[in-house]
């Protein structure tokens, strides 16, 4: 017989020793190898890794308008007299500025800034008033987060007037020659982190997010559901893979899709936008392989509930339309009814755009993205339980 | 052969959406056994099988695969069990190799490269390992199968419907294999609806709408259905065949090339009605041992009519 030379004693039983182990980084890699395989043979995915990254950065390349309200703004102020009262109380009239943080040092201001606590920081400097009796024109200085220009725009563009209409009904009585002709206050607005305005600079990192979260979820939606419809599950569930096998073997190398991807996205973005990065490459890398990680378990989540393709193909796109809409990616957050933003804040692509961004625009570090970074690896813990509770060990 | 137990179930149960299609099952099969598992299209054949190697949960019934529990070992069973599933379920958009380098590496086999080479040589699938599964016809598709199901030198192979579709030539060298196989100590169940391979079985299991009906070597269960048949040759037996039709004693009459088998539970009154029926003809009548497809016509026939009658009554 032909295998009577193989079946030394021992031979069989040391497999058999290592593969009942509860986890078997052969069994994992045996999945990965498999999906590598399959991905490369299949040349539509190949087409999606190159394709869709560099189609959408072309077709996002113009933000859409919108003129959001009510955005938090920060003030520093000297000393509150009547005319600095008339002034911010002419901004929150505006609807644009709600005052709603105090602050005391221009230090603080900016880390509100740049967490993007607030979107303005407004400073009246001290003596304005007296500056302003004098006629000696003193500063009114408003710095803006730009990073996404569109949000701003509205505002900024009115700022002159709401000054205007503020001194108006304050310049009754000894500050009645005031009133006509130039403006009496020089307003100064420092668009901060993105100076020109430019909406790619907003749209590029966006577009990170939302080509990520599409095409991760969508391939590894369909990672088990293909396995039911051709009937392979059968064998795969009668061979000794443990389920956290299957998913870690099923989920590397998407990771190792996205990343493709992330490069992509990147040097396109470099190329044909010229997007800056002032915050550290490691640092976005690495929250991009959590965005990667939490997205592509989730896909893969949707892939142990549906039933089949179909369904899994209907369950992403379900999940891909609030995350456009409601993630401060096709609309300013800020600017969102809050009720979307409550939606907004439990979706993993919220918290992976304001870490892009304000890494590459505004050069954050790490403590400054940490209130954006815990959120994402909870949401991942939560869908690795998830899609191990919901996995069927059987064909039930 | 030794009669240690590998499979050792007992009432297994199984409805699907209220329906019963596994109903109180017992199987027991003994290391070095070829079992074969028949039954028509959706008696409950690969269900049952899928309890066995832990793919199903039963709904009732209990038992032991290789000493191990199948509710709660159904880990360790598939490591000893090489499962061949009716549908081919490996990955067609990988080559053979590639199939049984992923297979190798999920029982961890050691060097891997030597498994896969000696499995490939064994079943004759050395020449076309860079093929891709996908474009395999259906005997060498299931040689892959079974090349997968075997390398890891499972104690025990559940081979479902292994042959559906595959060439006379390809299903005798499939036979041979098994053989050999279970010469060196290998169990194996495996279901068929091919009455030539029924006989190839040490042991037969018949099952029809999820119930066992019959079981044991195939002279037991052709004595055990105490059927006699009687062969009329020559003469115009489908006139025969019209005349017999309703006599008395007459249970089943079928038409094997220019042969006419007529088959009966009482063999006095069965000679007697063919006797009358050939009167005038010139055709010759003579008893004949009675085939195992004539004994599973009856079977099932049976069964219809027990399932008809007993539909509804249930098991307590
Ligand atoms: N997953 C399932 N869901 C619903 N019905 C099923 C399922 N699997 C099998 N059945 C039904 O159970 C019966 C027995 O099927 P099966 O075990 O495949 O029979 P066999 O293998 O003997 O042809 C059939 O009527 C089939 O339609
Ligand atoms: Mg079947």
């Amino acid at each position: 017989m032909a295998d009577v030379a193989i079946r030394e004693p021992s031979a069989p039983k040391v497999a058999r020793r290592r593969a009942g182990r509860f986890f078997s980084w052969s069994r994992v890699v045996a999945v990965m190898a498999k999906e590598f395989i399959q991905m490369r043979r299949d040349r539509l995915t190949f087409a999606m890794i190159i394709g869709v990254p560099i189609l959408q950065l072309v077709l996002f390349g113009y933000a859409i308008n919108t003129d959001p309200k009510q955005l938090p703004t920060a003030v520093i102020v000297a000393d509150f007299g009547p005319i600095e009262r008339a002034i911010l109380g002419a901004m929150e009239n505006s609807g644009y500025f709600a005052i709603d943080h105090q602050v005391d040092s221009e230090a603080a201001a900016r880390a509100s800034l740049a967490r993007g606590d607030v979107s303005y920081v407004i400073t009246i400097p001290a003596g304005f008033q007296r500056a302003l009796v004098r006629g000696e024109r003193p500063q009114l200085l408003v710095e803006a987060d730009a990073t996404d220009p569109t949000a701003t725009a509205n505002a900024l563009g009115a700022l002159n007037e709401i000054v205007r209409t503020a001194l108006l009904s304050e310049t009754t009585g000894p500050l009645a020659r005031l009133a006509p002709g130039m403006l009496p206050v020089d307003v100064v607005i420092h668009r901060r982190y993105n100076p020109e305005g430019i909406s790619s600079y907003n749209i590029v990192p966006g577009l990170l997010g939302v080509i990520l979260t599409m095409t991760t979820i969508l391939m590894t939606s369909l990672a088990l559901t293909r396995e039911a419809e051709r009937g392979t599950i059968e064998n795969l569930l009668a061979m000794p893979a443990r389920p956290y096998e299957i998913m870690a073997g099923k989920i590397i190398p998407y990771i190792g899709f996205g990343f493709t991807q992330v490069a992509v996205i990147l040097i396109a973005g470099q190329l044909l936008f010229d997007v800056p990065m002032h915050g550290s490459l490691v640092l976005l890398l690495g929250v991009t392989l959590l965005f990667i990680a939490t997205y592509v378990t989730l896909g893969y989540t949707i892939s142990t509930v549906a039933r089949s393709q179909m369904q899994a193909m209907q369950m992403t796109f379900f999940i891909f339309l609030p995350s456009i809409l409601l993630s401060g990616f096709m609309f300013p957050f800020r600017g969102m009814p809050d009720w979307a933003q409550a939606i907004g804040e439990v979706i993993p692509l919220t918290h992976f755009l304001r870490v892009v961004r304000a890494i590459m625009l505004k050069g954050a570090t790490a403590p400054e993205i940490w209130p954006n970074v815990w959120p994402l690896a909870l949401f991942w813990a939560a869908m690795i339980a998830i899609a191990l509770l919901r996995y069927r060990r059987t064909l039930d | 052969m030794n009669g240690e137990p590998v499979i050792a179930v007992e009432g297994l149960t199984k409805s699907f959406k209220g329906k019963v299609v596994v109903d109180h099952v017992d199987l027991s099969v003994k290391r070095g056994e070829i079992v074969g598992f028949l039954g028509p299209n959706g008696s409950g054949k690969t269900t049952t099988i899928r309890m066995i190697c832990g793919l199903l949960k039963p709904d009732s019934g209990s038992g032991e695969v290789l000493g191990y529990d199948i509710l709660t070992q159904s880990d360790l069973i598939k490591l000893e069990v090489g499962y061949m599933t009716q549908r081919f379920s490996f990955y067609e958009d990988l080559t053979i190799r590639e199939n049984l380098d992923f297979v190798a590496r999920l029982y961890a086999l050691e060097p891997r490269r030597d498994y896969v080479d000696r499995t490939l040589a064994r079943l004759g699938l050395t020449n076309r390992q860079n093929q891709l599964a996908g474009s395999l016809s259906g005997g060498w598709k299931q040689r892959l199968a079974l090349a997968a199901c075997v390398m890891h030198e499972p104690k025990l192979l559940l081979l479902d419907e292994p042959t559906a579709g595959v060439d006379p030539k390809a299903r005798r060298e499939f036979w041979d294999e098994i053989h050999e196989l279970a010469a060196e100590g290998l169990t194996v169940l495996v279901s068929t609806h091919y009455m030539d391979e029924a006989e190839r079985c040490h042991r037969i299991v018949y099952i029809a709408y999820g119930k066992v009906i019959a079981r044991g070597t195939v002279p037991e269960v052709i004595a055990g259905s105490g059927l006699h048949t009687i062969v009329v040759r020559g003469g115009d037996t489908a006139a025969i065949a019209r005349r017999l039709k309703g006599r008395d004693g007459i249970d089943q009459i079928a038409p094997f090339g220019n042969d006419l088998h007529v088959v009966g539970l009482d063999p006095n009154r069965l000679e007697r009605s063919v006797r009358d029926a050939i009167a005038g003809s010139d055709a010759v009548a003579e008893p004949d041992a009675t085939s195992l497809e004539d004994v599973f016509i009856r079977l099932m026939s049976q069964s219809t009519d027990n399932f008809a009658n007993g539909a509804g009554a249930g098991h307590g």
